[in-house]
């Protein structure tokens, strides 16, 4: 058992894990130039666009929805206390999920948290060998016996409602840890994936199966309950 | 390619990740199979509902403190 512990516990960072300092260039990124401009305006958009995303990671990370809050404000603060420190090597937006990463695993550890007890298996929720759909909708000659319904007369309000939306909220907080970042980052956050690479420290191979799996475990919940 | 797995394929495909003899094959069987098709549909609408849960609202309280603690940086 000790064994399977130190494989599932994720890697510690030496240090600060922010991305290093760049070179000095001037900005490209439009957040990045509206925040050191001041304006509050721009800021409260920032903060309003981005606010979703973090709080489906840092409900990932902390799983409690009052400490991801938490999370998310301290994540805030930080950027804003470390911003001028930020010379833009990675974009704007990877660099606070970077933060928000590190003060989630600050907060875990404080509380003393354990680890989902998901974590324990994500190193088999990550096998690329394991299928993604159930085994039994398809016949022996590996054809669907039970084949989907199709989507593509659903109109855009059956799918993109609360109801809906609270389900694939619950659908993503049921994925194992490692999927749930990386449909996080990717699918919530909209990061692309040299950016997920980067934060998570893990392949694009790699994270293409977590993708897969992650967004499939979603799909599934999803087809259920549209059923 | 079978159903069975053409559906691990799928996220390969929309990642552009697949060699172009597989991608040839994978739009093959594609063409001729309805539940593949709509398999690749959930997994796009997936993809696009996913997307949606980003709007969500800040807090009134942490909007509150985020404001003044920008107001605070900016006048450091």
């Amino acid at each position: 058992m000790p064994r399977l512990w130190r494989l599932a516990l994720p890697r510690e960072p030496k240090g600060h894990t922010y991305p290093e300092p760049g070179v000095a260039t001037s900005s490209t990124d439009p957040d990045l130039d509206a925040i050191r401009s001041g304006d509050e305006a721009e800021f409260e958009a920032i903060i309003n666009r981005y606010h979703g995303p973090l709080m489906r990671l840092a409900m990932a990370q902390v799983g409690d929805e009052g400490l991801a809050e938490d999370v998310v404000q301290e994540t805030w603060l930080t950027c804003l206390r470390t911003l001028d420190r930020f010379e833009g090597r990675s974009s704007l937006k990877t660099w606070i999920f970077g933060i928000l990463m590190n003060v989630a695993r600050g907060k875990r550890r404080k509380e003393s948290r354990i680890l989902p007890f998901a974590s324990l298996f994500a190193r088999f929720e990550t096998d690329s060998r394991q299928t993604t759909v159930d085994p039994s909708r398809f016949g022996s000659d590996g054809l669907w016996t039970t084949p989907p319904d199709s989507w593509t007369n659903l109109p855009e309000s059956r799918l993109i409602n609360k109801e809906v939306l609270d389900h694939v909220k619950a659908a993503i907080a049921a994925l194992p840890e490692k999927l749930r970042e990386v449909v996080i980052l990717r699918d919530v956050a909209g990061l692309q994936t040299d950016e997920v690479c980067q934060l998570l420290h893990i392949s694009s191979a790699n994270q293409r199966v977590r993708l897969h799996r992650g967004r499939a475990a979603v799909r599934a919940k999803l087809e259920e309950y549209m059923r | 390619m079978r159903c069975r797995e053409v559906v691990e394929l799928m996220t390969d495909y929309l990642e552009g990740t697949l060699s172009s003899a597989d991608r040839v094959r994978f739009e093959e069987h594609l063409a001729g199979c309805d539940g593949c098709r709509a398999y690749l549909e959930q997994m796009r609408r997936t993809r696009q509902v996913l997307g949606r849960l980003s709007d969500e609202r800040v807090p009134e309280p942490v909007k509150a403190e985020l404001l003044r603690a920008f107001k605070s940086w900016k006048t450091r």
